[in-house]
């Protein structure tokens, strides 16, 4: 079961995360994780939210690039190693990874990673199989 | 029965025989030269220097024995020093911007509001444009001429018309849908601008009944005619003039959109090469020089547009016999030298605008911070397009490097920016910024 990322094309100016990030407080919308990827020009910043689709929807009111991608959330073990075997699971099996972020989860023994691959749909059923949990829309509301 | 085709709005004057046309044009040639020679100061003189006098005119070939008039010209008698016309005869002022200088003020007398009027309205024909329909006027009103020069024109065919002007976009729209309007006048980069917005509102264009639109006072292309065409469901044409000669209505085009038809009765076109000065050769591109033929506030003798185009005199599909214009590709001194090598905004225009992945919006900066030029691109990617990743951005970012090379021989800094950051004109775009200093 893939979730929703909001990703948010911004350039490389003054303001401009900041500008998101305020339109994110006003419609009370808490970030759960997040991660940017960035050239010297711009960036993309990458989000699990609360709500995906109000904040989207606030985001293109303020007339950002927004975009909802699917995403595979994983919960690891929070030790050395706990996401190695993931990660070497889907290297056996040739899968590139395009990004990952992680975050840590406040309640409980277990970190959470944010991952996308080339191919979601098999990594997802390889790392079930692996005995990996996976996230589904509870991941907003952690 | 309620028309809505096009058609021709004065068939005496659109359809005329060459050979009677020219004989007109002769008469009234003869009359202009010695008008202004009689009446203004700053002609005579010129005239005299060069050793021509009115009565040398014998045939239309003889206007080639008067003097160019350029806009040096007008800025050297600003601001009434061209004007004709007894003030007491003078109605109403046009200006233009004065964006490269002094500006050019124009003096109309009532006949010449008239003489508008007329040409306008035949454009308006072309488009479609009847006595029941209701046209909404988004040009900007004011010294700009082309509020007044549509409105005119649609009065004069006796249509509704909506003076708008430019900007307040939502009130824009809900006429459109409300009202509901069949016709949009403007410029081309605010008619794209309407489109965004209708988009953006999620309304859709066929909920919007416009059948038409006529578009000038900046250069434009056809892709941005097709996404005109595409996003507000109308016919978008293409309408020609400038301020000094009367405003929009000099030559408009008709359903074929095959080249503007000039109002051949009312402006004498010649066209030269812009630097040996001669006319260029049949189906040449050259520079547009226009003669007022029949104005009497200020009219103008062999007036150098700057503007470059083709002409043919074929005769047009649409049963007219006039000379049709070509779209406007560039001015010749709006021409950037880059690096050498010599560039038209329209030619980057054109590349962009093919691309579905870019919003209709883009910048071009020229620098030279050190010794070489720097030529710069800013482009908006569509918001849809966007799917998160920075592979995306990176390679469209190379494809366009990659087809404005091949479009302009020369390579481009493209930089991508977020949507609708890049300024949207509510009149006429300024889509060049050129930083070098060559004074």
């Amino acid at each position: 079961m893939a979730v929703k990322q909001l990703s948010v094309f911004l350039e490389n100016k003054q303001g401009r995360l900041w500008k998101a990030l305020s339109t994110l407080k006003n419609e009370k919308i808490d970030i759960r994780a997040m991660s940017i990827a960035d050239t010297s020009e711009f960036g993309i910043l990458r989000m699990i939210v609360s709500d995906p689709k109000t904040a989207k929807e606030a985001l293109e009111k303020e007339q950002f690039a927004v975009s909802l991608t699917d995403v595979l959330a994983i919960e690891v073990e929070d030790q050395p190693g706990g996401l190695e075997i993931g990660l070497d699971l889907l290297n056996n099996n040739n899968i590139n990874v395009e990004y990952i972020y992680a975050f840590v989860e406040k309640k409980s023994e277990k970190a959470l990673v944010v991952l996308m691959t080339e191919n979601n749909d098999k990594s997802l059923e390889l790392l079930e199989s692996e005995g990996f949990s996976i996230l589904n829309e509870d991941v907003y509301s952690i | 029965m309620t028309e809505k085709g096009t058609y021709i709005f004065n068939k005496k004057r659109e359809c005329m025989d060459r050979k009677e046309l020219e004989k007109l044009q002769l008469r009234r040639l003869k009359n202009v030269v010695n008008y202004v020679y009689d009446t203004v100061p700053y002609y005579q003189q010129q005239f005299d220097q060069y050793g021509v006098s009115p009565d040398d005119i014998k045939s239309l070939e003889d206007i080639r024995l008067l003097p160019f008039t350029t806009k040096d010209d007008l800025r050297k008698t600003y601001p009434w020093g061209m004007q004709a016309a007894h003030k007491d005869d003078i109605v109403e002022v046009h200006s233009t911007s004065g964006t490269t200088g002094i500006p050019t003020v124009v003096g109309y007398t009532q006949k010449d509001i008239e003489i508008w009027g007329e040409v306008v309205a035949r454009g308006l024909a072309m488009a479609g444009v009847h006595k029941h329909d209701t046209v909404q006027n988004s040009y900007g009103y004011g010294l700009f001429t082309g509020g007044m020069g549509a409105h005119y024109g649609g009065q004069k065919i006796g249509a509704v018309v909506v003076p708008t002007s430019s900007g307040n976009t939502n009130r824009q729209l809900s006429f459109m849908k409300d009202f509901p309007t069949d016709f949009l006048t403007c410029t081309p980069s605010y008619g794209l601008y309407l489109a965004e917005s209708l988009q953006k509102q999620g309304i859709d264009a066929s909920e919007i009944p416009l059948r038409a639109g006529v578009f000038g006072a900046e250069m434009w292309t056809e892709e941005i005619r097709h996404k005109l065409e595409n996003k507000l469901g109308i016919s978008a044409h293409n309408i020609y003039g400038l301020t000094e000669a009367i405003g929009p209505g000099v030559a408009t085009e008709c359903m074929e959109q095959t080249g503007m038809h000039i109002q051949e009765d009312h402006f004498y076109p010649e066209l030269i090469d812009p630097n040996t000065l001669e006319p260029v050769d049949p189906g040449e591109k050259g520079e547009l020089v226009i003669t007022t033929l029949t104005k009497t506030g200020m009219p103008l003798i062999r007036f150098r547009t700057k503007d470059l185009t083709t002409l043919t005199y074929e005769k047009c599909a649409c049963g007219r016999t006039t000379v049709r214009m070509g779209r406007i590709f560039g001015r010749s001194d709006d021409m950037l030298k880059v690096k050498g090598v010599i560039v038209f905004p329209s030619q980057v225009e054109e590349v962009l605008m093919k691309m579905e992945e870019l919003a209709p919006a883009y910048m071009i900066e020229v620098s030279r911070p050190d010794i070489l030029d720097i030529i710069e691109v800013q482009v908006e990617p569509d918001p849809s397009f966007l799917t998160g990743t920075l592979r995306d951005i990176e390679e469209l970012r190379s494809v366009i490097v990659k087809k404005l090379k091949e479009a302009l021989g020369i390579t481009v800094k493209v930089t991508i920016a977020e949507p609708f950051t890049i300024p949207r004109s509510e009149g006429k775009a300024t889509r060049v910024i050129d930083h070098r200093d060559f004074s």
